[in-house]
């Protein structure tokens, strides 16, 4: 039995059904991405593993016992952050370590947090307000908020989307150093698939919505450390991020039967609108290439 | 003249306090007729303001852009823009957003004629079962596939790009550079893209143009990009080439991301990075100029 095992589980809302049959299982220690475009049921399927949504069909289960509820064994990281904004840094993860540790004395938790603040390197930041805080800033208070659970499964919500290019590269690193640090066991939510190569030891592509549903598993075989640069010489990295994009583009054109229809298009030119028109003079018709054409277009 | 649009000594400096803050500097490029060419650089690095002076929505400070002849001043019909984020018109449906703009430049046609148009593209890009739909019915990408529309219909010169996938996740980018490289090959538009997504540069351009970081930014270094075409993202990733030029691209960034975070105001002409690329020398303008046969072009 694996440590998180999710059994033929189905999701609908207001009759659409959003996850259809979904089945995972994922080992203790195991670093596994989920990727999938916008809209597949990405979240709704953390949802249901985080337990702030309860299946329709099927079970979850973590560590041999059925989830029922949220709880302080799965710590989240959701991608707009959630940080309480009249708390400093040191107080929003405190929240949740006195509410998780309470038998610790004072110093003990004071002693906690500030190592989880020094993880994610965050140590002068640590008065401040998360207004006062960039966007990859307070990803990193979220990131040690949920750490300082002591969760046994890290759940990422496309922790890094809402972040420019460049921070999203560093807290990859980050992420990536974190895990090394602790190995904990970890779900990544992403739509980026070399975010998920470059992280995960697995891919599992989530296809298209609606009834969206977990395709095979792509194993990362690429050794750790990772190098964002180097690994583009790596054939194995090559040929996962072309297989795991084809799948994915391929599961959403399944979707659509591709119908074909005939459409005018006038061939005219544009007028010149630099010149100011006068009304009643000017020319009167377009200049016109040639006669209509009739194109028939493929629409997917 | 085998050239279509250029952009000579192109100059942008805003007065500050501390004298003029110049953001770009003596910028010189040349694109020849149905072109698909790419600025790359960071956020911030002015490659956006390039593009806006060619579109004629912020004044040029020095230097003069060309375009099929004639030189440009101000905004026009002839440059179709696709934003970043589509900005189209929350009130009007998609038909009626794309209709505005055909309504003025084929204001001699008839009725009939304009409305084939608008659902000519609309249809095209993927729409044709939301022609009546407004924005807010409409997702992210879909939007965007509202604002390419827009832009194509006007049948402009030039077709201008800024970051247009920016904001969209990364498989329906994919989907949308598809839907974008089907109509621009159809339309045979001399196109010029900004975007800091290196396999979106690859996928879609002829040259790919590397921009310095700012102030004071200017051409580092032309990337020519020769995949065969019509290009197929299976094709094209699996080209012996492509992750050579992808590495070489990232490698740029970064190159120059650690510029700008170690030396605040960088030199005022920072050296390209070619110790690393022996075998591409860095193409600086006057080169060029003096060779441009010696370079490849795909169309």
């Amino acid at each position: 039995m694996s440590f998180l095992e999710l059994t033929n589980v189905s999701k609908s809302f207001g009759g659409t059904c959003v996850l259809k049959d979904v089945n995972l299982s994922i080992a203790k220690g195991d670093f596994a991405a989920i990727v999938g475009f916008s809209g597949a049921g990405k979240t709704t399927l953390m949802n249901l593993i985080s337990g702030l949504l309860k299946p329709d069909t099927g079970t979850v289960m973590l560590d041999g016992k059925p989830v029922t509820g949220p709880g302080p064994d799965r710590g989240i990281v959701f991608q707009n952050y959630s940080l309480l904004p009249w708390l400093t840094v040191f107080e929003n993860i405190a929240l949740a370590v006195d509410q998780v540790f309470p038998a610790w004395d004072k110093e003990k938790r004071r002693e906690h947090i500030e190592r989880h603040i020094a993880m994610v390197n965050l140590t002068p930041a640590r008065e401040k307000l998360p207004a006062a805080l960039s966007g990859g800033m307070r990803q990193r208070v979220s990131v040690a908020r949920a750490l300082a659970m002591d969760p046994q499964i890290l759940l990422l919500d496309e922790p890094l989307s809402a972040l420019d290019a460049l921070t999203r590269a560093t807290l990859q690193d980050e992420i990536a150093r974190i895990r090394e640090e602790t190995h904990k066991t970890v779900v990544l939510i992403t739509n980026d698939p070399d975010e998920g190569i470059y992280l995960a030891n697995r891919i599992i592509p989530l296809t298209a919505g609606p009834g969206a549903t977990l395709g095979p598993s792509f194993t990362v075989d690429i050794p750790r450390p990772r190098d964002r640069k180097a690994i583009n010489h790596d054939n194995h990295f090559k040929q996962l991020r072309r297989d795991v994009t084809e799948f994915l583009l391929s599961s959403k054109h399944d979707r659509h039967a591709t119908i074909t229809k005939k459409l005018l298009l006038p061939d005219i030119e544009p007028e010149d609108l630099t010149h100011p028109v006068l009304p009643g003079a000017g020319r009167k018709r377009p200049i016109r290439l040639s006669d209509v054409k009739e194109e028939t277009v493929q629409i997917e | 003249m085998s050239d279509y649009c250029e952009l000579s000594n192109l100059t942008k400096s805003y007065p500050s306090s501390k004298g003029a803050a110049v953001i770009v500097k003596d910028f010189n490029l040349r694109i020849r007729k149905g072109e698909f060419v790419t600025l790359i650089g960071h956020s911030g690095c002015g490659k956006s303001t390039v593009l806006s002076m060619l579109a004629g929505l912020s004044d040029i400070t020095g230097g003069g852009i060309i375009l099929a002849g004639k030189e440009l001043a101000g905004p026009g019909p002839d440059r179709g823009v696709v934003f970043q984020s589509p900005c189209l018109l929350p009130w009007l449906t998609a038909y009626e957003n794309v209709m505005l703009g055909i309504d003025q430049v084929f204001y001699t046609a008839d009725k009939d004629e304009r409305s084939q148009i608008a659902e000519y593209y609309l249809t095209v890009v993927g729409l044709g079962d939301a022609l009546h739909k407004k924005p807010a019915e409409l997702s992210q990408g879909m939007r965007q596939r509202v604002g390419i529309a827009r832009a194509f219909a006007l049948k402009p010169k030039m077709l201008l790009l800024d970051e247009p996938f920016g904001m969209l996740d990364s498989l329906t980018r994919y989907e949308l550079q598809e839907v974008l490289i089907q109509l621009w090959r159809k339309n045979k538009i001399t196109a010029l893209m900004v975007t800091h997504d290196v396999d979106e540069a690859l996928f879609l351009s002829d040259r790919i143009v590397c921009m310095t970081d700012g102030p004071e930014a200017e051409v580092g270094e032309i990337i020519d990009v020769s995949f065969p075409r019509p290009r197929e993202r299976k094709a094209v990733m699996e080209h012996p080439d492509y992750y050579v030029l992808r590495e070489r691209l990232i490698e740029f960034l970064e190159i120059h991301a650690h510029k700008k975070r170690t030396h605040p105001a960088p030199p005022p002409n920072p050296v390209p990075p070619t110790g690393s690329m022996p075998k591409s020398p860095t193409i600086d303008l006057n080169q060029v100029h003096a060779l441009p046969k010696n370079e490849t072009v795909t169309v």
